[in-house]
């Protein structure tokens, strides 16, 4: 799996209030979550064209805060393809694994420019800046995690462990 | 080789000895949803064709938009109700209060495996239950299955040492203790607190310290259980739940972190993270436009005693909103019979219906543009109480209480005698 895409910098500690604020909870249809895809973080991001197929790249602790699966829903939804950060906060990860949104962890990188564009190959662990030509490897995730994202997400996953319940 | 308190107890919940690092699929015991992530868990929970809930408690709270502002939010909740008859899972309707102060008062007990789609559930850490945050679609699945896929965490110990000074609470603990390791210093970890400070803690005020795990990214916050935590089971007609929960003599924590609270002062978080804190000192004197006491964090009934004993016979600054919001219908009672209500009613407070509060900005006491506010919850991000252009200032009930009075951010300490 490769994607290719638009950068979008963002800081450390972008938490879920941010991505996708308490007060427009009143929903978790996808695409009325994605208008306010980062809403308190950059205003009007969610409702932008350009950034449908874009990369997220972030800092330390991205997604910390509550435990809305909302948030990655709406990063989704708005058409980011993957959100690559220094680190992720516990709950988003598990969120992004539940949802299937791709996400990356690599603790070097800096030095990229909003609208860089960016070249992520899965199988080989490999991103490239493709402005900079700077290349950055990245651990896949642990075979458990890889399992639940092959199946399609935890659901799926989850659905074989039932089956196995009932018959066994 | 001897374990940590979260190792022990998702070794028997995943029925063979665990280390860290390991990914377990464990028994859940009970399971939580709130109104915000709720409706989700049920879309997940149908989709997949699952037809009553597993796990022996399974709530479903109406918590953060209590009573409703909006249609959307009223549907939001029916959806939650109908769910509960269909299921046997159970709701908790409005005006009964905040999830995780319910959860300690009538369903967590030491040992248990809770899980809850809602962060600050690892809040139940202080009645030594392995209690952890998810998302929606994990609920789901907790729910139909009874079980969830956890990662053993590293655990990280608190020492905490020394003589809690006057004017400093367990909320200055643990404001000061994320301030020191950063709002992603315990990213993935366990916490677990240790120490003769526990000792100088009620129930309440340990369930505070765990309640702002999550905000130093942590997975858990566990404090072992003891004399203190069985009379709080026993005075709710619990006390068969307690057993004794604590770490082995010989567990292996990956760090450990020495907290001399002997010299702490009153911590205040400035906006926008809760790691930006600064003692009482660096914060005086700054205008607030609103003081809430209340949350999950601080909504107990030791919090409305402290903040009613500073505030009472005073009044209110003018220029301020005081809102007050008991984290329970339990809290509430006993600070109606105990005169607290009066106090702050009399004071110029609002005492509002037991809940998340105006925590979360989906409701009530949502602030103005450019507007203050001195606030007991665990979470200041731009934007948390409904409007991005309002600051949030964290803090003790006595520095807010103290604060309530003067109009601007105020050390509790001269009001102690």
């Amino acid at each position: 799996m490769e994607i290719k895409g638009k950068v979008f910098v963002f800081g450390d500690d972008v938490n879920t209030d941010e991505i996708i604020p308490a007060r427009y909870l009143y929903t978790h249809d996808p695409e009325e979550l994605a208008k306010y895809c980062m809403e308190d973080a950059r205003p009007g991001f969610g409702k932008r064209e350009d950034i449908r197929g874009g990369i997220i790249v972030a800092g330390e602790n991205f997604g910390c805060g509550s435990s809305r699966e909302h948030a990655p829903i709406s990063i989704k939804a708005a058409g980011i393809s993957c959100v690559i950060a220094k680190s992720f906060a516990r709950i988003f990860l598990r969120n992004c694994i539940n949802i299937g949104l791709p996400i990356i962890e690599i603790k070097d990188i800096s030095g990229f420019k909003e609208e860089d564009i960016v070249r992520v190959d899965f199988n080989e662990g490999i991103m490239e800046n493709e402005k900079t030509g700077k290349k950055y490897e990245f651990k896949s995730y642990p075979d458990f995690m890889k399992e639940i994202i092959l199946s399609g997400g935890w659901i799926n996953y989850a659905k074989n462990l039932v089956k196995g319940e009932k018959d066994g | 080789m001897g374990k940590t308190i979260a190792e022990k107890i998702l070794s028997v919940k995943a029925g063979k000895d665990v280390l860290p690092g390991e990914i377990i699929v464990a028994k859940v015991d009970l399971a939580l949803v709130q109104d915000g992530t709720g409706p989700l868990t049920v879309e997940v929970f149908d989709k997949f064709g699952f037809k009553k809930v597993k796990p022996s408690k399974s709530v479903l709270f109406i918590d953060h938009a209590a009573p409703s502002p909006r249609k959307e939010l009223s549907n939001a909740h029916n959806i939650l109700r109908d769910f509960s008859k269909r299921t046997d899972a159970m709701v908790s309707d409005v005006g009964e209060g905040v999830s995780h102060q319910i959860m300690a008062e009538r369903y967590v007990k030491p040992g248990d495996l809770l899980v809850g789609a809602d962060s600050h559930t690892c809040t139940g850490g202080a009645l030594g239950a392995f209690s952890t945050g998810m998302g929606s679609t994990d609920l789901a699945l907790a729910f139909g299955l009874g079980k969830v896929w956890l990662k053993v965490p590293e655990t990280f110990l608190f020492n905490l040492k020394g003589k809690l000074p006057k004017g400093v609470y367990s909320k200055d603990i643990i404001l000061h203790i994320i301030g020191k390791i950063g709002a992603d210093g315990a990213t993935y970890k366990a916490m677990e607190f240790t120490g003769e400070v526990l000792n100088q803690l009620t129930q309440e005020a340990r369930l505070t310290i765990s309640n702002m795990a999550v905000e130093a990214g942590a997975k858990v916050g566990l404090i072992p259980t003891d004399e203190t935590t069985r009379e709080y089971l026993k005075m709710r007609g619990r006390e068969e739940d307690f057993s004794e929960i604590k770490a082995d003599p010989d567990a292996k924590y990956e760090k450990v972190f020495d907290i001399d609270v002997s010299s702490l002062e009153p911590v205040v978080s400035f906006p926008h993270t809760v790691d930006n804190t600064r003692t009482i000192k660096e914060a005086e004197g700054i205008k607030v436009d609103q003081v809430f006491l209340g949350s999950c964090t601080n909504g107990r009934i030791e919090d409305l005693r402290i903040a009613a004993s500073i505030l009472k016979g005073k009044k209110k600054n003018k220029d301020l909103r005081l809102i007050i919001v008991p984290a329970s219908k339990e809290v509430y009672l006993q600070a109606l019979k105990e005169g607290l209500l009066e106090i702050f009613v009399e004071a110029g407070g609002t005492v509002m219906a037991p809940g998340c509060g105006p925590c979360v900005g989906v409701h009530e006491g949502v602030l103005g543009d450019g507007e203050k506010v001195l606030s007991t919850q665990n979470r200041n991000f731009l934007g948390r109480m409904g409007n991005p252009k309002g600051e949030i200032y964290l803090a003790s009930p006595a520095t807010a209480a103290a604060t309530a009075i003067e109009g601007v951010i105020t050390d509790p300490r001269k009001y102690l005698g």
